[in-house]
């Protein structure tokens, strides 16, 4: 077991509020490291909608989802926060007064006196499609993910989607495949266009085949897949053999193991007080998206006024013999000193 | 004003009334018109508000943008005549369209 990382506050997603978080634990001495389930920084900013306006930003009239991003590490830079990205926070457990003792499912370890849940809309995970009968498939035949290549050599594979992760797993496992079909609704792909050559070039060659329409129906029996009902775009259905799927439907989002940290909950939302903004669990605070209390918007601009008052609380626990005194960034000349600017 | 009927995968119709510039999506999760989820708000980022519009229809709506297509690859049983619904703003000579939703959305 790995050494574990030592933290005043861990925050759980890095989406815009977990970000902002960052900077006004900075202003009060915490110091943060951040996990993401994303590969990237932003949240559902990043992932879903980056080149959206957003126009309800205060002072921001018209602001990018990535510039928002983009601004706000900007302003936390001072802090230098540590990411951890392609990460999911599997399990949190109280081992003090309050300390946290947070796991990784890549096994990383950390030990936080508190612990800020920023996970919006709750993790990203991959959609499952919507085909009828596809959950009995699920523990062995349909794979969302590919953990191991080699669990596929000399499989008939049916790899599904026109996106970079279709495109890819096609290019890296029809070398394994004892047969390999992509299908996909459209000629069109929206995966990179040198993946989409080489996969072309595949098909040229015939060492792979490749099907355009939509997987209407699964066939096989005791969750072992044996054909796919492909319906074609001209209406007829034809039968695929395949000893494995790899759907590839982009992500959804999903609340994921939160729900198993003893952290009361209401409709998949978290619980919490509007002074603090903690959760049921003393040290362990909920803001943005995933929080719920009377009165709450989802908006970016309450995440981001949660984030200070949850700052409040977090120093008496981070710092319980430290007196905090109100201050602001445009006269106090120590929290200048912290922003670098004096 | 417009008048949007829409009738869900069962045949069952239901008709709501939407100021020009609202999108179908919208107009439909206001007046809590079953079969349309629409997950992300409106950003064009699921294919969660997936409608097929009536044929008689399909010229006045237009065709989906290119990033409305790639959304739509995530689609349930998606068809020729198949939009998001989000992506279809209510114009005047919208007044009366006609859109089926689908079985199931993604």
């Amino acid at each position: 077991m790995s050494e574990p990382i030592k933290t005043d506050v861990l925050i759980i997603g890095a989406g815009p509020v977990g970000l902002f978080a960052v900077f006004e634990l900075g202003l009060l001495d915490m110091k943060t490291h951040l996990v993401d389930i994303l590969d990237k920084i932003g949240g559902q900013c990043a992932e879903l909608y980056p080149e959206k306006p957003i126009y309800d930003i205060p002072a921001l009239p018209k602001v990018s989802a990535q510039g928002l991003v983009d601004a706000l590490m900007e302003q936390i830079k001072p802090f230098g926060p540590t990411f951890h990205l392609n990460e999911m926070v599997t399990a949190v457990e109280r081992i003090g007064d309050p300390l946290f003792r947070i796991t990784t499912d890549a096994g990383k370890i950390f030990e936080a006196k508190v612990v800020v849940i920023g996970a919006g809309g709750g993790s990203f995970q991959p959609k499952r499609p919507p085909i009828p009968g596809i959950e009995a498939y699920e523990a062995q035949s349909v794979h969302y993910a590919v953990r191991k290549m080699d669990q596929f050599k000399g499989k008939k594979l049916l790899v599904v989607g026109g996106g970079d992760s279709a495109l890819d797993w096609t290019l890296n496992l029809a070398p394994l495949a004892s047969h390999l079909t992509l299908v996909h609704r459209r000629a069109e792909f929206r995966a990179a266009p040198d993946s989409v050559n080489k996969m072309m070039k595949l098909v040229e060659e015939k060492k792979i085949a490749l099907v355009l329409g939509q997987v209407s129906g699964l066939e096989g029996a005791g969750g072992k897949l044996s054909a796919a009902v492909v319906k074609g775009n001209d209406g007829a259905a034809v039968n695929i053999a395949c000893d494995a799927m790899l759907p590839f439907f982009g992500l959804t989002m999903k609340l994921g193991p939160v729900a198993n940290w003893g952290i009361k909950l209401q409709d998949e939302l978290i619980p919490v007080d509007t002074e603090k903004f903690e959760t049921s669990v003393p040290g362990i605070f909920a803001i943005g998206d995933i929080n719920t209390y009377p009165g709450k918007l989802k908006l970016i601009l309450s995440g981001f006024h949660e984030a200070a008052l949850m700052a409040q609380k977090a120093h008496r626990y981070v710092y319980p013999d430290k007196k905090l005194t109100f201050q602001y960034t445009t006269s106090s000349t120590s929290l200048q000193k912290k922003l670098g600017v004096n | 004003m417009a008048k949007i009927t829409y009738i869900d995968s069962t045949g069952a119709s239901r008709t709501a009334e939407g100021d020009t510039g609202a999108t179908v999506m919208e107009i439909a999760i206001r007046n809590n018109i079953p079969g349309i989820e629409a997950e992300c708000g409106g950003a064009c980022a699921c294919a969660t508000c997936h409608v097929y519009v009536d044929e008689a229809w399909r010229a006045k709506t237009g065709e989906p943008s290119p990033m409305e297509e790639d959304m739509l690859d995530f689609g349930h049983d998606v068809r020729p005549n198949s939009r998001l619904s989000c992506q279809i703003k209510i114009t005047p000579e919208l007044d009366g369209l006609v859109v089926t939703t689908p079985e199931r959305q993604a």
